[in-house]
């Protein structure tokens, strides 16, 4: 098994951990915010580990840089979601849902 | 092996979301199953090798019909509708019925196909050539079925008309939806200035790359429209009145220009002839124009009608 596998073997593994907890922290935490900490931290510490695992594997640079660019995306969209989200379901706004 | 076991944990999940979209009893719940379900089916058909469906799935399928149910539920919930009045009993066994009759017809017509048939696709690599473009889906959908695209584009502006005509009287000519209210420097409109080049670029590559990669104007339409539209919610621009004329030039230009590429086609050879030394550059166009109109359609289906006044 190569370096590079090895590599990717554990990124992923870990990353999928990552997951598993936030699910599980999705699930079991009491409020809404706790749930939503455990769902966008989590999850985008387990993306990244999942995209170092895959640049591992990937073909070229060109590769790695789009990668890359997911994981950034991902992560500027889950942070501006957790915020929206947050910010509605504080206690004294009228209409969660509008 | 590994592809397999794959394929069918994603076949078992597609089932299971439909499912839940399908039986949940919350509303909300039912529409977040719902765009689940078509993002996996997006990667359904990825796995299968039908990237340009894929697109359109994930774009139209889970991300536009997400957003607006997503956004008709808002509606019931502020007109105090939070559930459905479950049917009655004789009426749900008949929707079932129904609803098992039509798949049952559908898996039939399904099996009924001969596996290792190719269908056209050695027809269409034949053609592909003269169609202008390499990317064999695109020269399905603007060349050699040229009018189920256009008939598709006015479909999409019937909608919207149907969307307007339910404004109320004393909003008409108004701009639609709600007025978007974002903090001004906060984290919504900074992320309305951040995304916005980044989805430009994407929308854009997407329709051109369209004539030779996957692609086209209803994917990258899409994605223009969703930029648009997270523009709008971050507080930064609002919808034009819907009576404006640089607006109503918008919508129509994509389907006007196709119809007259397919008009001007009569004196070439035929309705929608595309000449094969031009078609190249005719699809673009048509392409471009089109991304344009289905961008501004789509993002003003989200909006909704008229609910305020022009100012």
């Amino acid at each position: 098994m190569s370096i590079a596998t090895l590599f990717t073997a554990l990124m992923t593994t870990g990353g999928l951990i990552f997951f598993i907890a936030g699910s599980v922290g999705m699930l079991r935490f009491p409020d809404q915010h706790s749930r939503l900490h455990a769902m966008t931290k989590a999850d985008n510490l387990g993306l990244g580990m999942i995209v170092l695992g895959a640049m591992a594997q990937a073909g070229g640079p060109l590769v790695v840089f789009k990668l890359a660019l997911i994981w950034i995306l991902a992560v500027a969209a889950s942070a501006v979601t957790a915020q929206t989200i947050a910010r509605a379901t504080l206690p004294g706004q009228a209409d969660p849902e509008a | 092996m590994t592809g397999a076991i794959f394929d069918i944990v994603l076949c078992l999940l597609i089932l299971a979301v439909a499912l839940a979209a399908i039986l949940g009893r919350d509303l909300f719940g039912s529409v977040v199953f719902f765009i689940v379900y078509g993002l996996l089916v997006a990667l359904a058909w990825t796995r299968l090798g039908a990237v340009d469906v894929a697109l359109a799935e994930a774009a139209i399928g889970a991300g536009l019909t997400g957003v607006l149910l997503v956004g008709a539920v808002a509606r019931l919930r502020r007109g105090g509708v939070v559930e459905p009045t479950p049917p009655r009993p004789l009426a749900r066994g008949a929707q079932m019925g129904i609803c098992v009759l039509a798949a049952g017809l559908v898996g039939a017509a399904i099996a009924g196909l001969d596996p290792d048939a190719a269908g056209l696709t050695a027809t269409v690599a034949q053609n592909l050539e003269a169609s202008g473009v390499g990317n064999p889906v695109t020269a399905v959908l603007l060349n050699f079925r040229g009018y189920d695209t256009l008939l598709e584009t006015v479909v999409l502006l019937v909608v919207l008309i149907g969307v307007w005509s339910l404004a109320e009287d004393r909003y008409w000519g108004g701009r639609p939806g709600l007025r978007q209210h974002a903090k001004p420097g906060g984290v919504l409109a900074t992320y309305g200035r951040f995304l916005p080049p980044l989805g430009l670029l994407a929308g854009v590559y997407v329709v051109w790359a369209g004539t030779d990669q996957p692609g086209g104007a209803f994917q990258g339409g899409t994605i223009l429209a969703a930029v648009w539209l997270l523009v709008a919610m971050a507080g930064l621009v609002d919808a034009p009145p819907v009576t404006a004329r640089r607006l109503r030039l918008t919508i129509v230009a994509g389907p006007a220009l196709f119809l007259a590429v397919a008009v001007a086609g009569i004196f070439m050879g035929g309705f929608l002839h595309l000449p094969p030394e031009h078609a190249k550059q005719l699809i673009q166009t048509i392409e471009a124009g089109l991304a344009l109109s289905i961008a501004a359609t789509l993002a003003l289906l989200v909006a909704g009608p008229p609910q305020r006044g022009a100012r």
